[in-house]
């Protein structure tokens, strides 16, 4: 199964250091490939070289592309990691 | 003469010898492998990354005994790189298609993995590409089957080089490094994040025409403070460098004076200036600076190490070892504070929209059996080898107080019963952190043994601040008279009880805050373990009688503005005096 979600980053550092790695983690608990698409690169989201190296800082516009058995569940958890979880990381520093 | 301007990232004044820290040259050796060879090549590569990941483990847990918990994240950051699928996926690809040697293939996958990055002029960035170069080399050193070369220093020396990687800098001995000065680098670059925490001057980002002026055995000086690296100084540059750093080791000295006397008004009233406990480390810390106690021990710690509630027997092992080891100077051990920002996962705690104010602390703590159950009894059965205190936090009424009182009870008639010997009495406290603690402190005081005053909380919750959010955090200060009033009101309450009261939180750390804390009659003061000797000084320079003088008129003043201005007054007048 493959889906396909779209998000927007909203958290101030991006996908970028902890936030990155945070993202990186959750990535990992799920069995399905997981890419990333941003500003046209296109990398494996459970690798943090692939995260770092895209760059998506806020307000990049990112797709989401999980193949799998778990496809949704991955799709659905990292667009909220992007859209809540990594905001609330802001306000904790 | 030759003045480098750099950039300062680690304080301080070293002179000493150069020392070069040669770049190494990485030999590939052969690239190419026969036909037949590809899987004894793969196997090779897996025994080359084991070494490395044993060594990576090594360096973790040496570093941070060494350095710190924190700073040994770089090589759990290196460790994970280890696992990630751009990386180490690739090589074996090029070793079965292209049939690669497994060094060639690990440099030719370094090399295409820092050019994604090259054009990226971030520091965070720049540092992971260079924790990926070094995992590199670590990789390709096993794989040559040499552990990496361990400099030899038999004097105290100034290390130049180009930048050091982390694994570089973990191979020298801090006591034979003086100083660094690095060609590249930045703040956050590893060797100045080591240098930091080692409390060792660092000056980086001196540019390559720093190592073509160095020789080897130069007479050199790094001056973390203003940035500069000065190569064979004159002798007048050198004796006024000599002074600065003379006056700092007196500075110095002063202060270790304190470690081992206990901490004293001028005229001669004992204030305990004990220690704060957030982390295993921290016990060492704080016996090393000499600390009168611990003041405040956090045990949340111990629930956040392991997915699971920590066992009676793991906290009995662990409060035991603090009561020991600070023979006989008390510990206050602070039951488990979670909720507000403090998250544990297993808890199943619900998100709260307001979580200072929701379901925290003694809120959730007295409602669940599981949970304060196997503390206390750890508690009270390690009252056995010493003075241990029990502190709850987040009390708010006396209700509260009582309930906390009621529970120990209950739990050590178990303990009796089930035969344990138990130290009596053990004394039960209140943290003072919520406005309407202090504002009812003279009934609580009928049913406590000892106030501590939490100031961070206090603040926050009296003057409606978030410490957390930036825009309003400036609002947070302990100057603030409303505070004054509180911390007052709880000592007095104290005192007309006959209790002890202390102080922890920043505030007690404070140097300029410190004499009206005195003033009103704190007993104790608990400090970060880097603030205990500081701490002990500024209470030798209170006058108590004077402070109490000082006390009673910031008591009526109307603005924050005002209380700070007068005691920075004050603290200037009684250094002058002394």
């Amino acid at each position: 199964m493959a889906v396909t979600r779209e998000t927007v980053i909203t958290n101030k550092t991006g996908l970028h250091a902890r936030p990155a790695a945070i993202f990186v983690q959750r990535a990992n608990q799920f069995n399905s490939a997981i890419k990333i698409v941003c500003n046209g690169k296109e990398i494996n989201a459970k690798s943090m070289i692939g995260v770092l190296s895209l760059g998506a800082g806020r307000g990049s516009r990112v797709t989401i592309q999980a193949e799998g058995e778990d496809a949704e569940a991955a799709a659905a958890e990292l667009a909220r990691v992007i859209e809540e979880e990594l905001p609330e990381e802001d306000a904790k520093e | 003469m030759e003045i480098i301007h750099a950039t300062g990232t680690s304080p301080g004044i070293a002179i000493g010898p150069a020392y070069r820290q040669e770049q190494r040259e990485l030999d590939i050796g052969e690239a190419r492998i026969a036909e037949g060879a590809v899987e004894a090549e793969l196997a090779a590569l897996e025994r080359a990354l084991e070494g490395v990941r044993e060594e990576l483990q090594a360096l973790i847990a040496c570093t941070a005994a060494r350095v710190g918990a924190k700073e040994a994240e770089i090589f759990q950051a290196q460790m994970m790189l280890l696992d990630d699928p751009e990386f180490i996926p690739p090589v074996r690809e090029k070793i079965k298609q292209e049939k690669m040697s497994a060094a060639a293939a690990i440099d030719a996958v370094v090399r295409e993995l820092e050019s994604l990055f090259a054009c990226v002029e971030d520091e965070y960035i720049r540092a992971r590409a260079a924790d990926l170069k070094d995992v590199g080399v670590q990789i390709i050193s096993q794989l040559q089957g040499g552990r990496q070369h361990k400099p030899r220093l038999e004097k105290p020396v100034i290390i130049f080089a180009h930048d050091l990687t982390p694994s570089e800098t973990a191979l020298f001995e801090p006591a034979m490094v003086l100083a660094f000065a690095t060609a590249a680098g930045s703040r956050t670059s590893h060797t100045s994040i080591m240098a930091r925490s080692l409390g060792i001057p660092a000056v980086v980002g001196a540019g390559a025409e720093m190592l073509e002026k160095v020789n080897a055995g130069d007479m050199v000086i790094v001056d973390g403070d203003e940035g500069l690296v000065i190569l064979r100084p004159t002798p007048e540059v050198l004796d006024s460098y000599r002074r600065r750093q003379e006056m700092e080791q007196q500075r110095r000295e002063r202060l270790a004076y304190y470690r081992t006397c206990p901490a004293r008004t001028r005229d001669g009233h004992r204030i305990i200036v004990a220690g704060n406990m957030g982390c295993r480390g921290d016990l060492a810390r704080l016996l090393e600076q000499g600390a009168e106690g611990i003041g405040l021990f956090r045990t949340e710690f111990l629930y956040m190490e392991q997915e699971r509630l920590p066992s009676e027997e793991e906290q009995l092992a662990v409060y035991e070892e603090a009561v020991q080891k600070m023979k006989g100077q008390a510990v206050i051990i602070r039951t488990l504070d979670v909720g507000g920002d403090k998250e544990i996962p297993y808890l199943n705690l619900a998100p709260e929209q307001n979580p200072f104010l929701g379901y925290r602390a003694v809120r959730l703590y007295f409602e669940r059996p599981e949970i304060y159950k196997p503390q206390l009894r750890a508690l009270l059965r390690a009252s056995r080898s010493g003075p241990l205190k029990i502190m709850f936090p987040m009390i708010s009424s006396l209700e509260e107080a009582r309930r906390g009182r009621a529970i120990v009870e209950e739990v050590k008639r178990e303990l009796l019963e089930e035969g344990h010997r138990l130290a009596e009495p053990v004394e039960i406290g209140a943290m003072i952190e919520i406005p309407s603690a202090a504002l009812i402190a003279e009934a609580l005081a009928e049913e406590m043994d000892f106030f501590s005053i939490g100031t961070n909380d206090l603040v926050q919750y009296t003057l409606a601040v978030d410490r957390t959010n930036e825009r309003v955090a400036r609002l947070a200060s302990h100057y603030h008279p409303a505070v004054l009033k509180l911390i007052d009101m709880t000592a007095k309450a104290a005192h007309a009880k006959g209790i002890p009261v202390g102080v922890c939180g920043e505030a007690a750390a404070d140097s300029i805050f410190v004499p009206f804390l005195i003033g009103v009659g704190i007993d104790e003061l608990s400090v970060a373990a880097g603030s205990v000797l500081l701490t002990k000084e500024v209470v030798g320079k209170c006058i108590k009688e004077d402070a109490a003088g000082l006390a009673a008129k910031l008591l009526h003043l109307q603005s924050a503005d005002e209380v700070k201005k007068a005691l920075t007054a004050y603290l200037q007048r009684e250094s002058a005096s002394e």
